[in-house]
């Protein structure tokens, strides 16, 4: 994988760590090889259920505690933020048109040559959904010299079946500390996470833990005229 | 926030009662429910800023854990499984349950404002 390809990659997600848990080591790769990284991140994750454990977040704090944690990782990936300011669990009741139109902008005033986004139908959550369809939905409405490359993240259970296994698959061993570091910057959802990995895992430190599971980052490079979302 | 104080917390329902207030309702097992077990089901329902005014309002303890129920002129509202409470510089009144890994399982807050969007 030569990174140093791409213009400029476009990251759109729905929540703080998104971004981290996913693709913080691609991320990071392309940093790396100069390649500038705008992440367009669609919320505050505001109605989250992890408080921090022991929890010290509540309903009302979340949000801004949320923005900072969001902060510190773009920081520690060296990466620019644009915080979009729809409310979390709400992405799929917006207007797709209005929400597509909004990415294209962004697209082409950053000219964007890779665009990664969730798999519309096979990230689980329902912002993830919506925020992918929407994503995909922008390219498609690019003329073609403009579109973007689209890698996009899918993780569930019924995946493999449905669209088969990545075709993009990175090891990110060699930047793995920086991705941790990014993950670690939200503490208030992955403290006890990062401690669930080590007790299911044979490993006897979290990093290592950590490690098992957050190794390969995998994509689909999707054909945005040959797939339904 | 801190574990629930019972008398402390009525004393606040009471304040509150007779004015109108604006409240945050919600409960949750989360997004990923049906992700990590296949016999599990996504259940969440959350109000945020619902407008009304209640004249009488009651918390009480059930095994460790409170129930409270506000009753107004032509309705309630009720939640189950609340363990703490904080009352906040905002002057919002924060309850909440949350499971033995801090994840929240229900809200009820009230406020004589509106909450943020």
């Amino acid at each position: 994988m030569n990174f140093s390809e791409h213009k400029h990659v476009v990251v759109i997600y729905p929540h703080p760590d998104d971004e981290s848990f996913g693709t913080a080591g691609t991320i990071t790769k392309f940093r790396e090889a100069g390649v500038p990284v705008t992440y367009l991140c669609g919320t505050l994750g505001e109605m989250g259920r992890n408080m921090g454990n022991p929890f010290f977040a509540n309903r009302e704090t979340l949000p801004q505690i949320r923005k900072q944690e969001l902060i510190d990782a773009c920081n520690v990936l060296d990466m620019n933020l644009e915080m979009l300011g729809y409310r979390d669990k709400t992405i799929e009741f917006e207007s797709r048109d209005d929400l597509a139109e909004r990415f294209k902008n962004y697209l082409e005033d950053l000219g964007a040559t890779l665009v990664i986004t969730f798999y519309p139908g096979y990230a689980v959550h329902p912002d993830h959904n919506a925020m992918g369809a929407a994503a995909f939905e922008a390219v498609k409405r690019m003329s073609l010299e403009k579109r973007p490359e689209v890698w996009a993240t899918a993780f569930s259970n019924d995946r493999i079946e449905n669209i088969g296994k990545p075709n993009v698959v990175i090891d990110i061993l060699d930047v793995f500390d920086t991705k941790l570091d990014a993950i670690k910057s939200h503490r208030s959802q992955v403290e006890g996470m990062l401690n669930q990995l080590l007790s299911h895992s044979e490993a006897d430190n979290e990093r290592d833990a950590a490690l098992e599971r957050f190794r390969y980052e995998g994509f689909y490079d999707v054909n945005i005229d040959e797939v339904d979302y | 926030m801190d574990a629930i104080k019972l008398e402390d917390v009525q004393s606040y329902i009471d304040q509150f009662a007779a004015k109108p207030v604006y409240v945050h309702l919600e409960t949750t097992n989360g997004a990923y429910a049906s992700h990590f077990n296949q016999n599990a089901y996504n259940v969440g329902a959350y109000i945020r800023n619902a407008q009304l005014t209640y004249h009488q309002g009651k918390i009480v303890e059930h095994n460790g854990s409170f129930r409270v129920g506000l009753k107004h002129d032509i309705g309630w509202i009720y939640a189950e499984g609340l363990t703490d409470y904080e009352f906040s510089e905002q002057g919002h009144l924060l309850l909440a349950g949350h499971d033995n890994q801090g994840r929240l399982m229900v809200a009820l807050e009230i406020s004589q404002e509106p909450f943020s969007y």
